[in-house]
């Protein structure tokens, strides 16, 4: 296939940025799309060029860090994977490809594709955990937990904290984010015991961090890479009013 | 405590509550003016006085004023901070499966405003005397006003998009108030689709029958 790249190129994060047209020839519909972009990497190596800076790790679609937005979708127009697990095969010969990073305020642009996503981990850290004293693993039926609730919390557990869901809100709102990690204590026996501070702590700073408010549109949902669902900020919008 | 009565889920919390609120008032009105596709003004008239006179109204009146400054300025607080919240765009756009109109709206609403200033200086501001009329011939100033062409299709374009706001304030009010359910959500996503096309159909029908039919 022959490809047309638009990359949002950016030096720093205080750079302006602008987009860079590559075109790629000989690209395989057996390519990952981050293998074609390793492909393009070498290519601007060879040509002693700065090559593109994007953030990956496992490219398993676990760790959640090759996100990028892709022709108007967070991790491409394919549903439920992220940006590694995406497919050449999804693209046709002679298309145009949009490359542009996470557009946040709470998510500045590091270098070209790679975004700054420590607002997770500082909502995290707010009251994203459970304190329990370490040592040797409990008995595992100690509590008993309910199969519907145990799924239901592994369901929201599952969220890789990539940042889709506020690249694709209109708004940047955290709130798929943040209602998958509450709803995960939340659910949970052991998780109940701090859920008033734990809600009101990481809502707290989801708002200091200059993240944007859920309207409810479900952009987040229907681009979530681990389809996290909606249910999700309903129950976070409930632990919140319990909380007071 | 500031923190909390001003957080994000709060401020849409209010705003949820008020928009509720103020989708109770909807069918009261489409009943009163149903009563201008009578051939005499008595029972509209009387409606209207009714309604501008009992006392419990006039306390209500005064919730539902409170009910729609709330909403449009938590509104607009709300959307402001969004836009902030994403200062640089995506060149490629968002190409999202979500609805269309929910994107939208914070635009809706400023129409739906627009025409409701139109609404208080046709009829509410004559009940309070700041604009000239007949404040107990509301039958006569409707019926005048549903002759104008140009004010029947302002109209019907509000409602119709009155129609697209509601569809999702309906449905988005009961998720933001955390009432998601796996049976009751779907129910909830029916109601707001018949609310949101009985109630400005109604209120479109008696424009029409009043321009093209009288």
């Amino acid at each position: 296939m022959k490809l047309t790249l638009k990359i949002w190129r950016q030096k720093n994060p205080k750079a302006k940025g602008n987009f860079e047209t590559y075109i790629m020839d000989n690209v395989s519909p057996k390519m990952a799309f981050l293998e074609m972009l390793d492909a393009l990497n070498k290519r601007l190596v060879e040509e002693h060029k700065d090559p593109v800076a994007f953030d990956h790790d496992c490219r398993e679609g676990i760790c959640g860090s090759c996100g990028m937005y892709i022709n108007g979708h967070p991790h491409g127009p394919v549903p439920a994977i992220t940006t590694c697990s995406l497919s050449m095969r999804y693209f046709k010969d002679g298309d145009t490809i949009w490359v542009e990073p996470w557009r946040a305020k709470p998510f500045p642009v590091i270098k070209d594709l790679i975004v700054d996503r420590s607002a997770f981990d500082k909502i995290q850290i707010a009251g994203g955990f459970i304190s329990v004293n370490t040592g040797a693993a409990p008995e595992a039926n100690s509590i008993l937990i309910q199969k519907k609730k145990s799924d239901d919390a592994f369901d929201s557990a599952i969220c890789i904290g990539c940042g889709a869901c506020v690249a694709a809100c209109k708004n940047a709102s955290a709130m798929l984010f943040v209602s998958a990690k509450i709803s995960q204590f939340a659910l949970l026996p052991q998780g109940r015991v701090e859920a008033r501070e734990r809600v009101r702590a990481m809502v707290e700073k989801m708002d200091e961090l200059g993240f944007g408010n859920c309207s409810n549109t479900g952009a987040c949902e229907a681009e979530c890479p681990k389809e996290i669902k909606l249910v999700n900020i309903a129950r976070l919008n409930r632990e919140y009013y319990k909380a007071f | 405590m500031s923190k909390v009565l001003f957080s994000s889920i709060t401020k849409k919390f209010t705003m949820a509550l008020a928009g509720l609120f103020m989708l109770t008032f909807l069918p009261l009105h489409l009943f009163i003016n149903l009563m201008l596709l009578k051939s005499e003004p008595g029972p509209f008239n009387t409606a209207a006085h009714f309604m501008a006179t009992f006392p419990v109204i006039k306390i209500i009146e005064v919730v539902l004023f409170a009910a729609i400054l709330i909403h449009i300025s938590y509104g607009i607080w709300l959307q402001i901070r969004n836009w902030l919240s994403r200062p640089v765009g995506y060149v490629s756009g968002n190409k999202s499966d979500i609805s269309f109109f929910s994107k939208f709206m914070i635009w809706t609403g400023a129409i739906i405003l627009t025409f409701l200033i139109l609404h208080w200086f046709n009829f509410y501001f004559i009940k309070l005397g700041i604009v000239k009329g007949n404040p107990e011939d509301f039958y006569s100033v409707a019926h005048n006003l549903f002759k104008i062409p140009a004010y029947d299709i302002i109209y019907l374009s509000c409602f119709a998009l009155l129609g697209f706001h509601l569809f999702h304030a309906f449905y988005s009010a009961f998720q933001t108030l955390g009432l998601n359910h796996r049976i009751w959500s779907p129910v909830v996503k029916v109601i707001a689709f018949i609310y949101a096309v009985i109630i400005p159909a109604g209120f479109a029908f008696i424009s029409i029958t009043l321009w093209l039919f009288r």
